[in-house]
């Protein structure tokens, strides 16, 4: 099957699966989840291949996050100690936010009163480290917790998806369910509104992310 | 009388018990997607062997003695479920599960990318069924299917497939009868786009003569196996 995919070179929205061969490393620049061995660009994901200009990328399709600087995202407070939270952001490791970037000024030792565990926040990434360890903020710009509403989680590549075309699709699916709705980059999503409204997004939400498993060869199903 | 070699598993023509030539793989189907918590799972039956595998992670290894500065770990856990067999095993870990658990890990972790997630750990879990022969092979080739489905970054699958002797005759892919009553087991575990292999055991007796045909049996298996891998990962299923 990788033979005949292959025939004709790489295409555009062709599924690539791990250790397929995608042709000589001289055509095109290796981008995310394809490597170069022995002179061939060799995928090592699942997913839908992506052809820009002269790079060549895999767009998985099932990913993790991996936390960049400056990302917007949903965390929930999973512990703290006296000067710091430990947030989970759906990163393999758990982001520290500490007391000094919190939402409110706090004394040492009273974390628990500003943000306790279970609690939802909006965040940035301020710095990840070579380890993968990752620092958030909540100083900024509509930085805060999160009171209401419900979050949901979709795969992150999918976030991407969700705004293209200028938002549109987002933007349909707010006026349409009357909802306020703020995605985060770790595939995290905040729905505000209605019960009905957060239902249909929630449930709107859910195709798209089943949508994405059905993908067959060459588009959607 | 009685003994190994007594039982007649194939026949004048070549056929075995199950209708199957030497070179036959019993038929096999993967699904992926089955476990909607995981990040990524598989379903394999091969013949009557029916294995689920989930796949999370990468997460942070717990506990910290076990990360690895450098690169992730690979937790495989292998186990058979009680039903699985005639005889009811034991639930939880034993030996041979301990070892089967092993030897998966060494053979995924010359596929998966590792040293991309150091101090991470990512959890496999290879639960079986239903088991007839050969649930090892099963297992692993299902494990390689769940990794790809969970977008962990791999240079290949691996593809598991074992041979043996019945009656001095060298077949692939056993069934239970020709693993139990059989005079040799050869899994093997091989990398269909180098020909590495990656995962090899023996039990038995096979002159070299023997050894050579069971392992070009198992490579021609494993591309023929590589192929439905690909399908079910290109369309969520194959058979």
């Amino acid at each position: 099957m990788s033979g005949k995919n292959n025939a004709g070179g790489p295409q555009d929205s062709q599924i690539v699966v791990p250790g397929e061969n995608l042709g000589l490393s001289e055509e095109f620049e290796a981008g995310h989840g394809v490597i170069i061995r022995n002179d061939n660009l060799m995928a090592t994901k699942n997913g839908k291949l992506k052809i820009n200009g002269k790079i060549i990328s895999i767009e998985p399709l099932h990913s993790q996050y991996v936390p960049r600087p400056s990302d917007l995202v949903i965390g929930f407070v999973e512990g703290c100690t006296n000067n710091i939270w430990f947030i989970d952001i759906g990163a393999p490791f758990n982001a520290i936010l500490p007391m000094s970037l919190g939402p409110s000024k706090a004394s040492f030792g009273s974390t628990r009163q500003v943000l306790d565990i279970g609690e939802a926040i909006l965040c940035r990434i301020q710095e990840v480290e070579e380890t993968h360890s990752s620092v958030v903020t909540m100083k900024g710009m509509g930085l805060r917790k999160i009171r209401s509403g419900s979050i949901d989680d979709i795969d992150p590549h999918l976030i991407v998806e969700l705004s293209r075309d200028g938002n549109n699709s987002l933007r349909n699916m707010k006026e349409a369910n009357d909802c306020r709705i703020i995605t985060a980059d770790n595939g995290r999503i905040w729905i505000d509104g209605e019960i009905d409204g957060i239902i249909s997004v929630r449930n709107d939400l859910n195709e798209i992310s089943i949508n994405s498993r059905l993908l067959k060869e060459g588009g959607v199903a | 009388m009685g003994g190994y070699g007594d039982i007649k598993m194939i026949d004048e023509n070549g056929l075995r018990m199950d209708g199957r030539s030497a070179t036959d793989v019993r038929p096999i189907t993967i699904e992926t997607g089955v476990v909607p918590v995981a990040d990524g799972s598989c379903r394999m039956t091969w013949g009557t062997n029916d294995v689920i595998v989930a796949v999370y992670g990468p997460m942070e290894a717990h506990p910290r003695k076990i990360q690895r500065q450098d690169r992730a770990v690979l937790d495989v856990r292998y186990n058979m479920a009680p039903f699985s067999t005639t005889d009811r095993i034991r639930p939880g870990f034993n030996r041979r599960s301990r070892e089967i658990s092993k030897v998966t890990a060494d053979a995924l972790a010359s596929v998966v990318l590792l040293e991309m997630y150091p101090r991470s750990k990512i959890r496999v879990e290879i639960e079986v069924i239903c088991a007839e022969a050969g649930t090892r092979c099963v297992g692993l080739t299902a494990a390689s299917v769940a990794l790809a489905d969970a977008g962990i970054p791999m240079t290949d699958m691996v593809v598991s497939v074992a041979s043996g002797k019945i009656n001095d005759v060298v077949v692939c892919d056993l069934n239970k009868e020709e693993d139990n009553y059989g005079e040799a087991d050869l899994p093997m575990g091989v990398l269909p786009n180098t020909g590495e292999i990656v995962f090899l055991q023996m039990d038995g007796d096979l002159s070299p003569e023997q050894f050579q045909t069971a392992w070009d049996y198992n490579v021609n298996a494993a591309m023929e196996v590589h192929k439905i891998m690909i399908e079910a990962l290109k369309n969520g299923g194959a058979k």
